[in-house]
């Protein structure tokens, strides 16, 4: 299960790296939304697997138990990873109708217009 | 348990909700934040008392104990740096009132900045690694909301990189707390500190470093990956670009000097190096970059750069000195980099423009408001007896102890440079006269750049867009800038209680043994051998 857990890490992490490469901005971000969940299951991973066994410690019973901190870091990340998403989908949405594109090619309405300027400075 | 860790962050979010629920005037909004950060500005000074008498205060969040509960601790350091990021969220605060327009206030500005200086405390008070990770957050979603706060295109586009970068590192440093909770255990700082030389494979601890200096060197806009600060930080209003400038890569830098420090002390001859070479090559280039732009705000965001290739540089030598040098000149530059941006900010609305070849004449308008762009601006560069020479004075006295000539030439070279673009814009905005055709070509400008037709142009980016409306500044924008200067001024004259103070942070980060005492009263018998590993 830990290995297979893992090739999945390996494999989605691969897929996401590809995707944040991309110049569309929504490829990008499909690509932010899957390694935000690379991050998750990377931490879910290394707190330790344990099979059909619940996060809690029966009093005065010696059961196996589940460690129950990596699911709520987990949740954190989660729910914090689903804000910034949500936000960041909408500022491309907005984004677009402002610039026109989805291109970060062709995103320069900050840089650009220094350019003539500089050139035409006569320092 | 200690009230006032709690107060540090609790004030500013309070402030935050306040001043939204209760009012909708934009006046009074300004004076519901105004009072919560002098309020924060108080307690902040008290536990720094606190803490420069009685070394570091420590809290148990909820009653659980250390390695088990989330911890607070300040020690020397954060002590100093929350009393910094006070001052700056009140001259801000105060700063806003005449900058910022009433669309973007009703927007709830005030409420973002607030969050956002909760989440620079948080991050600062914080004794636990994943709550690093979850003030950080709370200091980004913040910041994503005022970059985009009454957004035109210009700063829909940069607010776009920003965002973009800055979740890759957020998700880097997931991965690396991650990655190192799976190897030690445990997230507590203080409890990782002495985990952390236990763990058998030390070459994936070494692979969990690097990851945590990349996510905070994004953060910190350390050399390579720089590129979105001067992207976004000059479509902002000056007042949140203040903030930022000021607080948000210097955060980066205090993680990154807690880490490398608490968590992988020593011992990573490579990470030390590293840390050299990316402290030379981003103040290098940081200063080139200032040289090649025009636009006054673009010439100090690369200042905001370079400066923290200086930072970088005290905490690769890593010995006490170094270290007190780096926290020295993390002071001043928060606080001066604060103040200039404030002071472009009246530039720009003296002169109706950011860009030098618009401005001219200010000094015989305005000989006084010269006088302290002056001061404040060789400050930055390093003339004694202000701040900014003291700050480079230790750091290339470090330098000397460590026997590191390289390092040295660097700092001296980079100064020296560091005259160039300031002193262009003296002459430049102050000195040289007031252009002829400045109507013509502000004309031409705003012609280039329609606004989203949604949002009017604001009094606060209306002094960049309309430039032929050379308005006054409001009378608020006097008050956080002259105070600053007092501060600065302050500093350079006497600097002897802040390099006392910033050495025995530096002390207390060389050697941790009262942090970890604090946060863990009762340690176990592996202390002597964590005490060893730290020498």
């Amino acid at each position: 299960m830990e290995i297979l857990l893992s090739l999945l890490v390996g494999v989605l992490m691969s897929v996401s790296v590809w995707m944040l490469l991309s110049r569309n901005l929504v490829k990008f971000l499909f690509g932010l939304v899957l390694i935000s969940n690379v991050a998750n299951l990377i931490i879910f991973k290394v707190g330790g697997l344990t099979m059909g066994a619940p996060p809690l410690i029966v009093d005065g019973i010696a059961a196996e138990y589940a460690n129950s901190l990596p699911q709520a870091l987990v949740l954190t990340a989660i729910v914090i990873g689903f804000g910034l998403v949500s936000f960041t989908l909408v500022l491309a949405l907005k984004a677009y109708q402002a610039i026109g594109t989805l291109n970060v090619d062709e995103m320069t309405l900050a840089e650009k217009r220094q350019d003539p300027d500089d050139s035409s400075e006569p320092s | 348990m200690n009230g006032l860790l709690i107060a540090c962050l609790l004030i500013p979010m309070i402030t935050a909700a306040v001043s939204f629920i209760s009012t909708n005037s934009a006046k009074l909004r300004g004076a519901t934040s105004i009072a919560g950060s002098g309020l924060l500005l108080m307690i902040a000074i008290i536990l720094l008392y606190q803490v420069a008498i009685g070394g570091p205060v420590s809290n148990q969040m909820g009653g659980w104990q250390a390695p088990m509960g989330i911890t607070l601790i300040a020690d020397t350091l954060s002590a100093i740096l929350i009393v910094v990021t006070a001052i700056v969220a009140l001259s801000v605060n105060i700063y806003a009132i005449g900058d910022i327009s009433e669309e973007r206030i009703a927007g709830g500005f005030f409420t973002f900045l607030n969050m956002l200086i909760a989440g620079v405390m948080g991050a600062f008070l914080t004794g636990d690694l994943f709550n690093l990770y979850v003030w950080f957050e709370v200091m980004l979603i913040s910041s994503f909301a005022l970059l985009v706060l009454g957004g035109n295109k210009v700063q829909l586009d940069g607010a776009v990189k920003y965002v973009a970068i800055n979740l890759i590192s957020t998700v880097l440093l997931l991965t690396a707390i991650g990655l190192l909770y799976g190897l030690t255990g445990t997230l507590n700082m203080a409890d990782l500190s002495m985990r952390v030389p236990q763990v058998e494979n030390q070459a994936l601890v070494a692979v969990v470093a690097v990851l945590f200096l990349i996510a905070f060197g994004i953060k910190a806009a350390v050399f390579p990956l720089y590129f979105w600060l001067p992207a976004s930080y000059h479509t902002l209003p000056i007042s949140v670009t203040a903030v930022f400038a000021a607080l948000m890569t210097k955060v980066g830098i205090y993680a990154l000097m807690r880490t490398f420090t608490l968590i992988f002390p020593g011992e990573h001859s490579a990470i030390d190096m590293t840390l050299l070479c990316l402290g030379v090559l981003t103040m290098i280039l940081g200063v080139f970059g200032a040289m090649t732009h025009s636009d006054i705000r673009r010439i100090l965001a690369f200042h905001v750069i370079g400066s923290i290739g200086f930072m970088l540089l005290g905490l690769g030598l890593g010995s006490a000195l170094a270290m007190g040098a780096a926290i020295f000149y993390m002071v001043h530059g928060i606080l001066i980099k604060a103040l200039l941006f404030m002071i472009a900010g009246i530039i720009g609305k003296l002169g109706g423009s950011f860009e030098l070849s618009r401005l001219g004449g200010l000094y015989q308008e305005r000989p006084g408001f010269s006088i302290l762009f002056l001061l404040a601006a060789l400050s930055l560069i390093g003339i004694p007896p202000l701040s900014g020479f003291w700050a480079k004075l230790l750091i290339i006295e470090a330098g000397l102890h460590h026997d590191a000539p390289l390092i040295i030439t660097s700092v001296i070279l980079v100064s020296l440079l560091t005259f160039i673009p300031l002193i262009r814009i003296w002459s430049e905005a102050f000195w040289k006269p007031k252009p002829l055709d400045v109507e013509l070509l502000s004309a031409e400008q705003s012609s280039d750049e329609p606004l989203d037709s949604k949002t009017p142009p604001s009094v606060a980016t209306g002094t960049e867009v309309v430039a032929p409306s050379i308005s006054l500044p409001n009378k608020y924008a006097w008050f956080p800038v002259i105070g600053l200067s007092i501060i600065v001024l302050l500093i350079g004259f006497f600097p002897g209680n802040l390099i006392k103070l910033s050495d025995s942070a530096a002390k207390s980060l060389m050697n941790p043994s009262t942090y970890l005492d604090t946060v863990l009263p009762n340690r176990p018998s592996v202390k002597a051998n964590a005490n060893e590993v730290q020498q």
